[in-house]
Parts: C-alpha cells; sequence; structure tokens
C-alpha cells in the first residue's frame, strides 16, 4: 500500500519535469526572438550582446533550460516587464485572489453537485433525473463567460444589486471577507465559477450512484431488511470515490482554468495575470504565471490520487 | 475408430518427409512469463516438454487449468515465442530461412475455444472466415468464395449465414465458423484448443463429429487440448498428460486409459464422474490444489499430492523416458524409472 | 476496413415462415467423400435466427431515425451550419460596413433585427459570418487531433511495450495542464491568430484523444479473434486495418462528437482573450469580448454572441449524445 503511495509520488516528479519543459519551451515557440521581449526595441548592437550574455540567450538550449530550471527552483522567475516587481511575488499575490475565489465556489459546487447528482441517481427516470441531468448539460455547454456576462447585465445593470467588476475599490490588500461590501465583489464571480463543476458533478456523480444501485450487492442488502436509509447510506459510501477523484480534479481546473470568468470581472488573480501577460507580451510572467498553475495541478492530482488509494480499498493493491 | 487407417498427410503434396516423418516434433519447449511484482521470478507455463506428433494422428493433451496447455498451443504457432525449445515441423526447423512462421503458419492453423471474442463482432462471418485466404495472397472474391465453400462444409448454409454477425449465431454455429475458419487456409494441421468447452452437451457431441469427418475428409493432423478426458478419448489416437508445465505422461489412448502409469494420471481418471453405481468412490482421488506455477516443489512436481511419494520423489525430478515408437507409453514417475531406487518399482 | 467486405443484403428468404421452412428441410450440405453415418446428425440444416440482416453500422442509423430529440437538435446544428455556410447570401447587411450614428443600436432598429455594435456593424450579418470562423476553429481541431491522436493511440496500444510507454507518458505530461490553460499557453506564447489558436486547441485535444485510441485498441488487441488473424499470418498493419480500426472507430467517434462542442467553447473563450481571429473579422468570442464594455447601453445586443455560442454548444453536446447512446449498446 505505502508502495502504491510511492510509486505514485515519484511518478508525478517526471510529470513535474516535463510540464518545466513544457513551460521552458513556451517562450521558444513564440515568433520572433526571445530578447526582443526583454529588450527595447532600439537597443544598440553592444546592449544586445551584453544582455543575451546575462540571460544566457547565447548558451546551447539544454544549458539554458537547465539554468532556467535552476533558478525556478530557488523561487527566481525572474522580473515583470510591466512591473518590474519579482514574478514570484506578482505570481503568488494572484494566485491568493484565485485561491479565495476557489475556496468559495468549490465547497458550493460539490454540495449542490453532489445533492443533484445523488438525488438524480436515486429516482432514475423520474423528473427530478430530468431536470438534473438537462441543467447539467446546460453548465457544461455553457461558456462561463458568458454567463459571468449575464449575470453581470442582470445583477449589476438591470437590478444592480451588486458590483460588475473588479475586488473593491481598495483590491486584495483591503479585502475583508466579513464585510458585505468587500464580499460582494465575490458573489458573481463564485456563482459563475461554480457552475460548470455543478454541472459536471451533478453528472458524474448521477452514473456513480445509478451504477452502484444496480449492482447486486445492494439488493442483497434490501432482501437483509436494511431499511430504504440505510441502503443509501451504503450506495454513497460506495459510490464516494469516483466522485471524489472528479471533485478533485475540478478544484484543480478551478484554480488553473479561472482565466476566462476573472477576465471577464477582472478579478486580480492568476488567471487575470496571465491574460495581461499575453496582451503585454511579458514573457517572465507568462512563463511564471503558467508553470506556477500546472504545478498546483499535478499537486492537485497528486493529492487526489492519495485521498482515493486511501478511501477505495481496490486501488493500492499491487 | 480413432486409429488412423491411412497416414493421410502422406499423401499430401506438400508433404516433405514422407508417411514415416513425425509431422511435428515438439524438443523441450519453456516459456516462462515473468511476474512484474516479485523480483525476478516467472510463471513457468510451460517448463520443458517434449513430443511428437505422427501425420494423421490426433494427439490428445489433457491436464488441470493453469498445466500449461493453453500456451503450449500458442507456442507451436509462435503466437507466443518459447524462451527455449526447438519446433521441427515435417522434418524442417521452425523459425529458420528453411521455414520460416509465416511459412508455419500456411500449414498449421488453430481453433480456440468460443469465448465471444473469437470472432471480430464487426465483421460478416464469411468474411472473417475469408480473411486466412486473403492475408495468404487470394483476391478478395476467390476468398470470398473459399469462404462460402468452407461454410457449406462445417454445415452452415453459406447464404443464410454469409452475411451474418456473430451475435447472431449459437454457440455451436459460432464454433463452426472457427473451424470453418482455421480449414480454409488449407492447413496440414490443426490445433484445437478446448474447443467443445464452451458448449453445451448436445451441441459438443455435434461439434466433435464435424471435427472427426473433416479430419478424415481433409486428411488433417490434430492436436487436441481439453480438460475432458472423454471427449479425449472419444477423439484421440494418443494422448500427452501435463502437470504444471511438464508433460508427465504419453502414449496410446486405450494404454494409458485402461493402464495409467503415472499416479498423477490414475487420479484425473477416478475423478470423472460416472452414472454408475458401481463405479462410486468414497474418498476423492486426489487432494490439495496445485501449487504455485511461480514456484513448484522441487524434484517431482507431483510429489506433493501423490500418495506414493518417498525421498527420493522429493530430491529428483523423474524425466519422461525414452519414446520407442508409436505404441511406446511412458511416465515422468520413478515408480517406472529402473534406476530410481523406488520402493514400488514395477508395480504401478 | 468492413467496407471493403461490404455487406451484401441477405437473400430474401428470411421473412417470417422462411426460417421455419429452413429448419424442417433437411438439406444436406456435405462436402464429397463424405460417408452417409456422418451426414446424418451432422449436416442437417442449422436453424438461422430469424431476424434481418443488419450490421452494425445500419443499427446505429436505424436507432438514430427513431430518436426524435437527437433528430431535433441535429437540425438546429444543421440550420446553423448552413446558416453560416450562406451567410453571403443570408445576412442583410455587409459585416464591416461601420456607422458612426448607429453605433449601440437596440434590437429592431431600422432593419438591423438584432442591433449593431460598438462600430455600428450589424449584429445579425455578423454572427452568420462569425459563424464561420468559431464553427471552423470548433470543427478542424477536433478532426486533426483525431486523426494524430487516434493513430499514435492505435500504435501505442497495439504495439505496446516501450513505444507504448514513450507515447502514453508523453501525453500524460500535456494532460497535467487544464485544458484552458494549456490552449491559452500555446496560443498567447504563439501570438494569437486563426492557425495558432487552431493548432493550440489541436494539441490540447491529442492527448485525451490518444487515450481513448489506446484503450479501445488494448481491449480489442486482447481478444482472441486478434490472435486468430496472426495465426493466419496477417502482418500487423494487416491486422489493424481490417480488424482493430472497424472496432476502435465507435469509441472514437463518440469521444470526437463530444469534443466538438468542447472546442467551441474553447476556441470561442480564446477569441474572447484576443487570442483568435484579428479585428475587424467577425468571430463570436471576440465580438464578446468588444461588446463587453458596453453592456450597460444595451445589454441584450451585447450578450447576443455569448447566445449563438451556447446555442451551438448544447445542441452539439446533445447530438454527441444521442449518438452515444445509439452506438453504445451491447449487441
Amino acid at each position: 500500500m505505502s508502495f502504491y503511495i510511492l510509486r505514485r509520488v515519484l511518478y508525478a516528479i517526471p510529470i513535474a519535469f516535463g510540464v518545466s519543459v513544457v513551460c521552458f519551451s513556451l517562450v521558444y515557440i513564440a515568433p520572433g526572438d526571445p530578447l526582443q521581449t526583454v529588450l527595447p526595441p532600439d537597443a544598440t548592437a553592444e546592449t544586445i550582446a551584453i544582455v543575451k550574455h546575462a540571460y544566457g540567450f547565447d548558451k546551447p538550449l539544454p544549458m539554458q533550460f537547465l539554468i532556467w530550471l535552476g533558478r525556478v527552483l530557488t523561487g527566481n522567475f525572474g522580473v515583470s516587464i510591466a512591473t518590474r516587481r519579482p514574478v514570484f511575488l506578482e505570481v503568488t499575490d494572484a494566485l491568493s485572489n484565485t485561491a479565495l475565489l476557489a475556496m468559495f465556489a468549490a465547497p458550493i459546487a460539490f454540495l449542490t453537485g453532489y445533492v443533484m447528482g445523488v438525488v438524480a441517481g436515486c429516482f432514475p427516470g423520474r423528473w427530478l433525473d430530468r431536470v438534473v441531468t438537462g441543467a447539467a448539460v446546460m453548465g457544461v455547454s455553457l461558456p462561463n463567460y458568458w454567463l459571468g456576462i449575464v449575470l453581470v447585465i442582470v445583477f449589476a445593470v438591470e437590478l444592480m444589486l451588486l458590483p460588475a467588476t473588479g475586488m473593491g475599490p481598495s483590491g486584495s490588500t483591503g479585502f475583508h471577507i466579513y464585510e458585505w461590501s468587500s464580499a460582494k465583489f465575490l458573489v458573481l464571480p463564485v456563482a459563475t465559477l461554480a457552475m460548470i463543476p455543478i454541472g459536471i458533478l451533478s453528472r458524474t456523480t448521477r452514473a456513480a450512484v445509478a451504477e452502484v444501485r444496480n449492482q447486486d450487492f445492494v439488493q442483497t442488502l434490501r432482501a437483509k431488511g436494511l431499511s430504504e436509509w440505510a441502503v443509501i447510506r451504503h450506495v454513497l459510501k460506495n459510490s464516494l470515490p469516483t466522485v471524489m477523484a472528479v471533485m478533485g480534479l475540478q478544484f484543480g481546473y478551478l484554480i488553473g482554468g479561472s482565466i476566462l470568468v476573472e477576465t471577464v470581472f477582472t478579478w486580480p488573480g492568476s488567471g487575470f495575470l496571465l491574460s495581461k501577460a499575453i496582451i503585454n507580451r511579458d514573457v517572465p510572467v507568462l512563463q511564471g504565471t503558467i508553470l506556477t498553475l500546472s504545478l498546483v495541478f499535478v499537486a492537485t492530482n497528486l493529492i487526489v490520487d492519495l485521498l482515493q488509494s486511501l478511501i477505495d480499498p481496490r486501488i493500492g493493491r499491487a | 475408430m480413432n486409429s488412423p487407417v491411412h497416414n493421410g498427410s502422406a499423401l499430401d503434396p506438400r508433404d516433405r518427409g514422407g508417411p514415416l516423418q513425425p509431422l511435428l516434433i515438439a524438443r523441450e519447449l519453456r516459456k516462462h512469463f515473468p511476474v512484474k511484482s516479485s523480483g525476478g521470478k516467472s510463471i513457468k507455463a510451460v517448463d520443458g516438454v517434449s513430443f511428437t506428433v505422427r501425420k494423421g494422428e490426433t494427439l490428445g493433451v489433457v491436464g488441470e487449468s493453469g498445466c500449461g496447455k493453453s500456451t503450449l498451443a500458442r507456442l507451436l504457432l509462435h503466437l507466443v515465442v518459447p524462451d527455449a525449445g526447438e519446433l521441427v515441423f515435417d522434418g524442417e526447423l521452425v523459425d529458420t530461412p528453411e521455414l520460416p512462421i509465416g511459412a508455419l503458419r500456411r500449414q498449421v492453423q488453430i481453433v480456440f475455444q468460443d469465448s465471444y471474442s473469437s470472432l471480430n463482432p464487426r465483421m460478416p462471418v464469411r468474411d472473417s472466415v475469408a480473411f486466412g485466404p486473403f492475408v495468404q495472397g487470394k483476391k478478395k472474391q476467390q476468398a470470398r468464395d473459399i469462404a462460402c465453400a468452407m461454410l457449406g462444409k462445417v454445415g452452415l448454409d453459406p447464404d443464410l449465414f454469409g452475411p451474418r454477425y456473430p451475435h447472431e449465431l449459437s454457440g455451436g454455429q459460432k464454433q463452426r465458423v472457427n473451424i470453418a475458419r482455421a480449414l480454409a487456409t488449407e492447413p496440414r494441421m490443426v490445433i484445437l484448443d478446448e474447443p467443445v468447452s464452451a458448449l453445451d452437451k448436445s451441441v459438443e457431441a455435434q461439434v466433435l463429429n464435424l471435427l472427426r469427418a473433416l479430419k478424415r475428409q481433409f486428411n488433417l493432423t490434430y492436436l487436441f487440448i481439453s480438460h475432458d478426458l472423454n471427449v479425449v478419448r472419444y477423439l484421440s489416437d494418443r494422448v500427452l498428460v501435463m502437470y504444471l508445465g511438464r508433460a508427465v505422461e504419453i502414449g496410446p489412448i486405450d494404454a494409458v486409459f485402461e493402464r495409467p502409469l503415472h499416479p498423477y494420471t490414475r487420479a484425473l481418471l477416478a475423478s470423472r464422474p460416472s452414472m454408475d453405481p458401481a463405479r462410486r468412490i468414497e474418498e476423492a482421488p486426489i487432494t490439495g490444489d496445485p501449487p504455485n506455477p511461480i514456484d513448484p516443489p522441487p524434484g517431482c512436481r507431483f510429489h506433493t499430492r501423490c500418495p506414493f511419494a518417498e525421498t527420493t520423489c522429493e530430491k529428483i525430478d523423474p524425466a519422461l523416458g525414452v519414446w520407442e515408437g508409436p505404441q511406446s507409453h511412458v511416465a515422468a514417475c520413478h515408480m517406472h524409472d529402473v534406476a530410481s531406487g523406488h520402493s514400488r518399482l514395477a508395480h504401478g | 476496413m468492413t467496407d471493403d467486405f461490404s455487406i451484401i443484403p441477405a437473400k430474401a428468404g428470411i421473412q417470417g415462415g422462411g426460417a421455419l421452412v429452413a429448419a424442417l428441410d433437411p438439406r444436406f450440405h456435405g462436402g464429397d467423400g463424405v460417408t452417409k453415418e456422418q451426414t446424418e446428425p451432422l449436416f442437417a440444416q442449422q436453424a438461422p435466427p430469424a431476424t434481418r440482416v443488419r450490421g452494425y453500422w445500419q443499427s446505429v442509423f436505424y436507432r438514430l431515425r427513431h430518436d426524435p430529440v437527437t433528430l431535433v437538435f441535429a437540425a438546429i446544428v444543421l440550420l446553423i451550419v448552413l446558416a453560416a455556410l450562406f451567410a453571403p447570401l443570408i445576412a442583410p447587411f455587409d459585416p464591416y460596413k461601420e456607422s458612426i450614428v448607429g453605433r449601440l443600436k437596440p434590437f429592431g432598429w431600422r432593419g438591423h433585427l438584432l442591433g449593431t455594435d460598438e462600430l455600428g456593424r450589424d449584429v445579425l450579418s455578423r454572427l452568420l459570418y462569425g459563424g464561420r470562423v468559431s464553427l471552423s476553429m470548433g470543427v478542424a481541431p477536433v478532426l486533426c487531433a483525431t486523426l494524430i491522436g487516434g493513430m499514435l493511440g492505435v500504435i501505442a496500444g497495439f504495439v505496446g511495450g516501450r513505444t507504448n510507454t514513450a507515447i502514453m507518458r508523453t501525453m500524460d505530461v500535456f494532460y497535467a495542464f487544464p485544458s484552458v490553460l494549456l490552449a491559452v499557453a500555446i496560443a498567447g506564447a504563439m501570438g494569437g491568430g486563426m492557425a495558432n489558436g487552431m493548432l493550440a486547441l489541436t494539441l490540447v485535444f491529442i492527448p485525451p484523444m490518444c487515450r481513448v485510441a489506446e484503450t479501445a485498441t488494448t481491449q480489442v488487441r486482447a481478444l482472441d479473434f486478434i490472435e486468430a488473424a496472426r495465426a493466419s499470418g496477417a502482418k500487423t498493419m494487416t491486422i489493424i486495418r481490417y480488424h482493430v480500426l472497424g472496432n476502435v472507430l465507435g469509441p472514437v467517434f463518440i469521444y470526437a462528437s463530444s469534443l466538438v462542442s468542447v472546442s467551441i467553447l474553447l476556441a470561442s473563450g480564446l477569441s474572447f482573450l484576443g487570442l483568435g481571429v484579428r479585428p475587424p473579422v467577425p468571430d463570436w468570442g471576440l465580438m464578446l469580448s468588444t461588446l463587453r464594455q458596453s453592456i450597460y447601453v444595451v445589454p441584450l445586443v451585447c450578450a447576443s454572441p455569448g447566445f449563438a455560442i451556447f446555442i451551438t454548444s448544447i445542441c452539439c453536446n446533445l447530438v454527441s449524445d444521442g449518438l452515444r447512446a445509439a452506438m453504445d449498446v451491447r449487441m
């Protein structure tokens, strides 16, 4: 069992390495000389040569990668071209804002999606099931950025109940969750973010619950005289591992895939940082953000797999 | 009647070695499957099996599940590559420039146990049968004609059954298709891996009779693998008994069934269910489970379950004995090896 | 593929009573030289099943034809595609024609059914023309990814061993990115534009497609009829072509159809971020982005491009669900 845990952890290392290779090479697939991203257009040949040497662009590619990797591992992600602040600080600040959204969106989405899925799975074919399935399909097909805009139109423009964008007049530094003046900025982004996980989770939960209910052991339990409520508890327990795996994956998506929603609400999170970096062609920030987000995703998947192996006794046997 | 009346294969234009040359000689075939988790250990599926198959005969192969019969079948066609040992087909060494695997597969075919997966579910049955000739060079229409003819020979109307899909056929019909598929390429030898084990008894009889008729009609040689002793007796001329990857007894069918030499064979025969109240027995003829094929017992592999085991059986692995001729009946047992010093020598 | 061995319709004999007659008719189909004693029970006519011969694809079409929900949504998708295709013929105005006076007008203003955008251009016409971009950016990456990923997956699944490990582990690395992030990263790094966006999406879809194909191929490969094909002397490519592809195509196709709606969403998302086509080319995501500033003025107009994305995506999703239901039945 611990063998499985060890193997799973070790397996994450080459993945992380591959991820860093991809992030590193992003710069090189960009059109134009990567040098131009760090230099003003009218630099002299001398300046170019100096900067080239300083950044190590004159060394062979694998060398450059190793240098970059070394710097990254010590937390040096470079300096943002736009703001001149260290990228590491920019990314961590932004990431904490995204995490704030995720921490609200995740419980809401998971609970709602799970309950919907359980209800649908326990009454398959009835109208409740159809409603939930329909909602799930909508949730998955809706462009979440559009939903954000629609919500803004409804609640900010027409009803004027909630603010349209941003994190509040004082930004992330003056953000107090417990006061409505700050918290009201959270409502719409969280609602928008929660939509897709609700859709996916209710579909997955419904399928898992329906499948477990069809298994023979459920009939055996009923035949033994167990009350329906107790049977449902057994069913839920057995369908939990699959559902948990999906929850973990969705949490990863909430952190790593929030760029569109954050752009709509100009929420200063890591996604918004990324889209700004793309517009400004701020390569160090681009690289740093993508690397951080994808590593967070890898770590989330790892934790989810390990948790799943603890809960589901079928996994982890060699 | 089981004895080969005429060595049909010897009259085959593809014959190379003449009527006395065994069609197939297997020498010390070995296949071990490495097991991932426990270090360098491996499952010794087939561990040094040697036998011959004469032209025109049916050699039965029996044994419990896990004794290596199916692996042996696949080894003979190189569907699984042997770790050691050699095969000689009609006098030529297999997997050499004289007889490459492709050429072997034109002359030897295999019929699998009918699971639902033995026929491509997306192909009409006629095309599954035609695939063999098509691959071996015939044009599509020609291959289809051969397939239709073959379906007819196994008792399925080609017009009615040709365009059907496997899921529309019964188990017995599917097995007939498998047989047709094996015979479509006109092989000289057919390996039958538990061909009737998945069928109902009534259908089983039909298919067995079909096999006998086809063998005579096409001058075939059969290697018939089964765990069902009665079926093997019905079809075979000689029989090979396998245990845990080894050959433990080989001889003419009547000799082995009426005067079994090896204790394992004896136990197998005794454990056949019988309708005859006079043959009722009180104790199980054999006890325990077969040992782990990863770690077979030292010495004679059967000694842990053998009622006659002695110290020499725990130490020395008995050899199969010298095979002198077609009527030769030998077993790998110390009780029949004069040099072993077993206390029950020649008492059987 | 099974198309080479085309399905010849069964003879007219199998209609109700035909099967019964056939069962009673002891026609012997023994071979030459078989003695009578063997023909008796052995070659008695086998009773064929009394159903119509229906190949796999025919039964799929049959189920689809009788599934009204899926048909309705498929019709809607078809309408959308046709509207985009025939945009030059149906669009009431020139999508590029700007008008300083007529900016951000609501629904129905002077013949502009869906109003005008921030530069005075007719929104309906831009939606129709934009459909071409959005739809092609939705479909093309899926097609390419199916071809490339599917091929890689089949090879990995069939050959196994080190090749399999190499291919699948490489795919795993790309799996480690959330799809939106990867698409944005690649498209963003390459500088945006329609071609780069399509390339980015193709790269995003190749790993899951490869995985689906590999799983399906591995399952098929373990079946006995593959071994039988090998035993008859066929080479690897022949086996793949005739036996593997036909069985793998089903799962691959189902998965590809479910990817189309995701692709439309992602493609529009890329355009929304400015990583798709460049203005003034109309595109639904881009329109949504530029109109966003104006939601306080004409909210309905600004929401309309997103509505187009939503409708297209949900219809594609439902059609793909219908396809899966039709194709996934155990026969």
